[in-house]
């Protein structure tokens, strides 16, 4: 009965169509509007756990990967106060990690870290945590190194919801969370991941790495050296992390 | 117009950030007509005099880090923490996985090819602090500049803005943390 494509959120002041069912951050993606984050991936569920998509919706914080678009919302995105908030929250996700980005194979190809440049984030203005993690290279083409995990569960999901397995699941509570592996020796060579996997190529940190593969494409000719993460489009970043546009 | 004063150092680092420093080849002739150095490795000067600008390069990884970053602090106007180190540990701060009694029989015991294994313990020598710590963890930083190291044109932007009085800014495509 209803006419789908005459419904509108507003996203700052521009009118943005959506269907019913969808999420704000589904309407935003469709429309080519940025909003900053890091654990939303199209096709997934949402997860909701970054809080770097929270907007204003009509003068209230919601998250827009979880919220559903509805007629009516007048939603504040790209301001100075949202932007200065996602900034602090990256600070956390960078000292809460280990997150040395020159010594990291994943430099330049790091969601985290293009949303920092993004946002403009200069140091990490936090204590750092520097906790001590376990890196686990056991599989023969994979690395699973902690230290840059940021629980944003995008393998958890892939492996779940994609591939068709449950390679991974998230273990403990506050600052003792971390991503454990689901076989009988806790070891990602002894899981069922294989390197053909969602969840294998989908971290947008350097948490899972593909080995052998890490330094293809030289420093300061990858994807974020190059372009900003809002003119890019993250489907790409994350599933060819070996390929390059110049290649 | 007196010119003015930059002191520059490098902690617990690799001297890469000044190497990058002076990758802005011949700007420094135009730089030098508004800046002289105080204590820096580029003239050899061993102690920091009151100056205007202090550049802090690396991180704190013993006790003698700390001692010239109060120094610095004591003495500079301004205080930049430049490069991945002095912002985060970088590097340096790989070793705080480890207890600093692994790292020392790592390198000094049991890494191969070590000759005559042994600790050393010269009076001389700082002692080493058990975690490496990014500088604005000890004294107040005034500006950040990242990168590993950062960019000559970074340098050159910053000390620039500094120089006309206005509040230092990087264009986004000199912004790395790389």
């Amino acid at each position: 009965m209803n006419n789908n494509a005459d419904k509108i959120i507003k996203i700052d002041g521009v009118d943005v169509p959506f269907k019913d069912g969808q999420t704000i951050m589904d309407a935003a993606l469709a429309a080519d509007i940025y909003i900053p984050h890091l654990c939303h991936k199209p096709g997934l569920s949402p997860h909701g756990s970054c809080k770097l998509c929270t907007v204003d919706v009509n003068g209230r914080p919601a998250s827009s990967c979880t919220m559903p678009a509805s007629e009516g919302q007048e939603i504040a995105n790209n301001t100075p106060a949202l932007n200065e908030v996602r900034k602090s929250i990256t600070q956390m996700l960078f000292i809460e990690g280990n997150h040395l980005c020159p010594s990291c194979e994943k430099t330049g190809d790091c969601t985290l870290q293009a949303i920092g440049y993004h946002l403009g984030m200069l140091d990490g203005h936090f204590p750092q945590f520097y906790p001590r993690r376990e890196v686990d290279a056991s599989h023969g083409s994979l690395v699973l190194d902690r230290d840059r995990c940021i629980m944003c569960e995008l393998c958890v999901r892939a492996s779940r919801e994609c591939d068709g397995k449950n390679v991974f699941t998230i273990s403990g509570r506050g600052t003792n969370r971390h991503l454990i592996v689901n076989s009988d020796s806790g070891k990602l060579v002894d899981s069922d991941i294989e390197l053909e996997d969602m969840a294998a190529h989908i971290c947008p940190v350097g948490a899972i790495l593909i080995k052998d593969h890490g330094y293809e494409v030289p420093i300061g000719r990858r994807t974020f050296d190059i372009h900003s993460v809002a003119e890019t489009d993250l489907d790409d970043v994350i599933l060819t992390k070996v390929r390059h546009h110049d290649e | 117009m007196s010119k003015v004063r930059v002191g520059t150092t490098s902690l617990g680092g690799c001297f890469g950030c000044h190497m990058s420093f002076l990758d802005m080849d011949e700007r420094i002739v135009g730089l030098m007509e508004h800046v002289e150095f105080t204590r820096s490795p580029i003239n050899d000067i061993k102690h920091c005099e009151p100056c205007d600008i202090g550049l802090i390069e690396g991180a704190l990884c013993n006790a003698d880090n700390v001692h010239v970053l109060k120094e610095f602090r004591e003495n500079c106007k301004i205080i930049i923490a430049v490069g991945a180190c002095a912002i985060n540990g970088g590097v340096p701060a790989m070793r705080n996985h480890f207890s600093l009694q692994e790292c020392l029989e790592e390198a000094f015991l049991d890494e191969i090819g070590v000759d005559n294994p042994h600790i050393p313990n010269n009076k001389e020598l700082p002692l080493l602090l058990s975690k490496v710590h990014p500088i604005h963890e000890v004294v107040k930083v005034d500006y950040y500049l990242p990168g590993c190291p950062p960019p000559a044109d970074a340098f050159v932007k910053v000390l620039t803005d500094l120089l006309e009085g206005k509040e230092p800014s990087l264009p986004k495509e000199m912004l790395h943390y790389d």
